[in-house]
């Protein structure tokens, strides 16, 4: 780790200030449980760290008629005891959950969930974001197997890291961000993430003075759920997840959304699985075609075409188990 | 008069009962002091810099930046490297000592140290990356005894590299104090670690090298010698002229501080219809790092199998080097050799009960097999849950059972101890042992306690430091035959020099005298008695010291140790067919290991081991990346062990009849860790179908062998 200058400013707009106009200058610590090991690692060396704890309008959850609003410095811990987010947005609660360390579910936040860097284990080694020696992709020629299998065009072959992005595009949420000036912005949960191009962009549409500071999720009624193959019960990644919101009536899916996480460098939509469900009766046979469906256009790497079985199982999973939610 | 030799089974007051740890509540409390936790005032912190290539040649090293960044006290280079190769990432070449930490981590990377890239070699898969000439056996004719036997079965097995994890990490804190050097290292072998190597780092004389060792956060076979790390914080700590803390930070423990080899193989069995083993070739390969061979014992305890062949090759890889890890060689033997006559019992469709009944008729001790096998049947259910390979029942999670045979030695190793009864009554046992968190203090507690007749809170006991008697190294499950017996020897000496001050006082002769329940009391009349405290007051200022020596080979003659264990486990495991996920519900452990002193800490070696090869069966796997020769997952978020919700319910049965205990006292360290991969992965195989012929058993891996199976 290499020292830095750390500053705990008091205000969004006084925050947004001190952020440099390029990656890398300065960094954001919200919980820490991301930043402080890439500092470690020195996969970052900020010459400034901005601390978000001492803004407490960035902490709490405010539940209204037709949405919740989460404070993006909110913990993972209040976000799953928060008793509407337990009644609406069962999917969230187990993709928390599916993080398996209460340290880690104490001290991260929400925010600091949808910005964690990859874990690709050429980045974290010091081979860059995009595992490269030269101009060879480790990735491509070396052991892949938690790599992406689907959006994995390259240069990034990394999996998005993010336990709540899939849950929070599957529900509709919208994302609220604060730049300099006091101005801020909203992007839609799904447009949040993108797949950097190149070393100097990141793995979502924040630019570098810009602090994701709030997400709302809209109350829609639709069953929702997460599933995830992971091997470990404690603290672990999973392989792959599949969270997936419908509306059902009369046995009848519609206005569906299947998100798969683990599987491309942003969490991955699957159009195909969702038109699957949509208009259709939810029974065994349309989840495991619904399953099926969600494999489409996947195009495995050397090490990981093990993950288009799980990707079946999970969609299949995670569609049954919403169905037959309360 | 006392004598040494163990007290009858129906006469013991402590030995064989359970009892508690005596480091239990300071452990739990976090009181406890590990190396880890040792700070010196004024101590500096060291960081190590280390080769980022797999191989290459080491042209310089230039540590001038980094000595001149402030609050940076002295710095190492090895110029015994210069000129030559350095051979796996991570070996060091120079170190820093700063004020903090974080100084000392920055000033590390301030040294440049300049390479010649060299073409490297990390790949074990491949049998044909051996250089070395094939080291071969071969009994009776395997050939003939193939072309008779009814049915041939082969496969291809394997076990990959993994690494001790010690939960805390390699290293010392080193302190040059009144021409002394003070050492705090994290140590299995406290009596024998002031070695040459820090010796000459810090220029002080053996003898004036004090190991201090109270602690210490898990070794298993990595921590006998000071190590590199361990010879550059001494020589820190001198040219600083302050205590220098250097431990391996997460990364570098997993990467150079040790390792188990792996070890693949291509097996092919002879069997007749009945389960008659015939014959057994074996090839097999793998890796130790550079140097180090191939695990060879295969067949593995069914070793009388009448015609065997095998062929064993070493691959040099530019991976940090091995280490002995629990039970060197045996569970990757145990692994091979349980995972092919598994799949020879299912080749044949003979209940794997059956067949390993008839199969353990070849091994050494036939007998307790067979009884420790019907022992862990009834505790694991097999009856009621057992089914020829492939769990016939629809769903997707399918259940099997598995099993698995194991040995060792574990004869006690050389110890001396000094046993002191002082005029106020206290006593203390001191020996130069350690305690890596096995229970080893409360075996010497126990043994001296019961000897001298007293509870257990009596009797103090001094181990980790090399200032104490001479003791062993806690290795290959020698440590409780060794300290039992050098205590017993010291104590009963110590009575016998109590009884004879006493005797006169009470008007007998001194071997009339028996210790007992806080009493010196006449044997044949036990009113004749005097308490412990009056007893010891009578030495007036003379305390009674005496030395106990275990003599390994003495004492095995005489009954006290002895060595050559058998144990069986078994598995009881899910597998959910359409993830791959691989889970626990139960594993069984039968095991014998002499007589016990604490049942209880040996109940919980057992539950230790389960808990460990529960890892390394379904998660553990050192994970290299070919080009770069780089370990890819040296931390511990993908370098993964078992967690507490992931080992399943753990059931333990201790051998304990009186055949059992009259062999006298065997290591328990290193037996019930060997099994579990084999268990594990036979009873995978009997719930889904096929063979997942590689550890660990991981959903890519399960998955994989599905479908080549057709299962999916």
């Amino acid at each position: 780790m290499k020292s830095f200058e750390y500053a705990i400013p008091s205000s969004l707009e006084e925050a947004s200030s001190l952020l440099a106009q390029s990656w890398g200058e300065t960094e954001i610590l919200a919980g820490g449980t991301d930043l402080v090991t890439s500092l470690k690692q020195q996969v970052t060396a900020p010459k400034r760290v901005v601390s978000l704890r001492n803004i407490s309008s960035l902490k709490g959850i405010t539940v209204q008629r037709q949405s919740v609003r989460i404070g993006a410095m909110t913990t993972l811990a209040d976000l799953t005891a928060n008793s509407a987010v337990k009644e609406h947005f069962p999917a969230l609660v187990k993709a928390v959950q599916g993080i398996g360390s209460q340290q880690i579910i104490s001290a991260g936040t929400v925010g600091g969930d949808l910005c964690q860097r990859p874990r690709c284990w050429y980045y974290r080694n010091g081979f860059g974001l995009f595992g490269k020696q030269g101009d060879t992709s480790l990735v491509l020629e070396g052991d892949n197997r938690y790599h992406a299998i689907f959006g994995n065009e390259g240069p990034a072959y990394f999996v998005s890291a993010s336990s709540l992005g899939p849950a929070l595009i599957a529900l509709g949420a919208t994302l609220k961000i604060s730049g300099t000036k006091g101005k801020t912005r909203e992007v839609a949960a799904r447009e949040f993430f993108r797949t950097p191009k190149s070393e100097s962009e990141r793995e979502t549409v924040l630019r570098p003075n810009e602090i994701l500071f709030e997400i709302t999720i809209p109350i829609r009624g639709l069953k929702n759920a997460t599933y995830e193959v992971r091997h470990r019960q404690g603290l672990d990644w999973p392989y792959v997840t599949a969270t997936v919101s419908f509306a059902l009536k009369g046995g009848t899916a519609s206005n569906a959304s299947v998100v798969l996480g683990h599987v491309a460098p942003v969490p991955w939509p699957s159009a195909a699985a969702s038109k699957a469900l949509n208009g259709a009766r939810i029974d065994a046979s349309l989840a495991a075609k619904c399953g099926q469906a969600a494999t489409e256009g996947a195009k495995p790497l050397s090490g990981n075409a093990y993950k288009l079985q799980l990707v079946k199982t999970a969609v299949k999973r995670a569609v049954l188990d919403a169905a037959a939610a309360a | 008069m006392a004598t040494a030799k163990w007290p009858a089974i129906d006469k013991r007051t402590l030995i064989g009962k359970r009892i508690d740890r005596a480091d239990g509540p300071v452990k739990a409390a976090g009181v406890a002091r590990y190396s880890f936790d040792i700070n010196r005032p004024g101590m500096l912190w060291a960081k190590l810099v280390v080769s980022p290539h797999a191989r290459a040649e080491l042209v310089s090293i230039d540590v001038s930046e980094a000595a001149s960044m402030p609050g940076v006290k002295a710095t190492w280079k090895d110029d015994s490297l210069l000129g030559k190769e350095v051979q796996y990432i991570g070996q060091i070449v120079a170190a820093v000592a700063a004020e903090t930490e974080e100084i000392a981590q920055e000033a590390a990377g301030k040294v440049k140290a300049q390479y010649k890239p060299l073409a490297h070699q990390a790949n074990d898969r491949d049998p044909t990356l051996s250089k070395d000439k094939p080291a071969t056996r071969n009994t009776g004719n395997v050939d003939e005894a193939f072309a008779k036997a009814d049915v041939k079965v082969e496969g291809e097995y394997g076990i990959p590299v993994i690494t001790h994890c010690c939960l805390e990490s390699h290293g010392q804190v080193a302190e040059l104090r009144n021409d002394e050097l003070h050492v705090w290292p994290s140590t299995q072998a406290v009596s024998s670690y002031a070695d040459v190597s820090i010796s000459d780092a810090s220029g002080v004389p053996r003898n004036k090298i004090r190991v201090d060792c109270q602690y210490m956060g898990g070794g298993f076979g990595s921590k006998f010698n000071p190590g590199k790390w361990g010879v550059i914080s001494s020589a820190l700590a001198k040219q600083a002229g302050r205590p220098v803390k250097l431990m391996l930070d997460r990364d570098l423990e997993l990467m150079i501080a040790g390792n188990r080899p792996s070890a693949f193989a291509k097996i092919k069995v002879g069997a007749m219809k009945d389960g008659t083993l015939t014959a057994m070739e074996t090839e097999v390969w793998g890796t130790a790092g550079m140097g180090g061979g191939v695990p060879q014992q295969i067949p593995y305890v069914i070793d009388r199998i009448p015609n065997v062949r095998l062929t064993a090759k070493r691959i040099q890889t530019n991976r940090g080097p091995a280490a002995a890890w629990r039970a060197p060689n045996h569970p990757q033997s145990c692994f091979l050799t349980m995972s092919a006559l598994a799949d020879t019992a299912a080749a044949l469709k003979m209940d794997e009960l059956e067949f390993f009944l008839k199969a353990v008729q070849l091994s050494a001790r036939a007998e307790v097999y067979s009884e420790e096998l019907r022992i862990a049947a009834d505790l694991i259910g097999y009856k009621q849950k057992a089914h020829l390979r492939g769990d016939p029942s629809g769903g997707s999670v399918k259940r099997g059972l598995g099993m698995s045979v194991h040995t060792w030695g574990g004869r006690g190793h050389p110890s001396e101890c000094d046993v002191t009864i002082n005029p106020d009554g206290s006593v203390e046992a001191k020996l130069g042992s350690q305690d890596l968190g096995t229970g080893n203090r409360t075996v010497i507690a126990i043994v001296v306690a019961e000897t001298l007749g007293l509870p257990l809170e009596a009797v103090r006991i001094e181990i980790g430091r090399n200032a104490y008697p001479t003791s062993g190294g806690s290795g290959g499950s020698t440590t409780v035959g060794g300290v039992s017996t050098s205590s017993r020897f010291a104590a009963t000496d110590a009575l016998n020099a109590l009884f004879a001050v006493v005797a006169p006082k009470m008007g007998v002769q001194p071997d009339a005298l028996e210790a007992n329940g806080g009493y010196i009391r006449q044997i044949d009349k036990p009113d004749n008695r005097i308490s412990w405290r009056n007893a010891c007051a009578l030495l007036g200022v003379n305390s009674i010291t005496k030395r106990g020596v275990n003599v390994p080979g003495e004492s095995e003659k005489q009954g006290f140790i002895s060595q050559g264990v058998g144990g069986v486990q078994m598995a009881d495991v899910s597998v959910d067919i359409e993830t791959g996920v691989a889970t626990i519900n139960e594993m069984v452990a039968v095991q014998d290991c002499g007589m016990i002193i604490d049942l209880k800490t040996a109940e919980s070696q057992v539950y230790g081991s389960l808990i460990m090869g529960v890892a390394y069966a379904l998660y553990e796997e050192a994970i290299y990346d070919l080009k770069t020769g780089r370990m890819l997952n040296a931390d511990m978020e993908f370098y993964r062990l078992s967690g507490l919700k992931d080992v399943g319910k753990l059931k333990v049965h201790m051998m304990t009849s009186k055949a059992y205990d009259d062999r006298g006292i065997i290591g328990l360290g290193e037996p019930p860790v060997i099994s579990p991969g084999a268990a594990i992965a036979n009873a995978v195989a009997n719930a889904v179908g096929v063979r997942v012929p590689h550890l660990p058993l991981t959903p890519d891996r399960v998955i994989a062998a599905l479908q080549k199976g057709g299962i999916i």
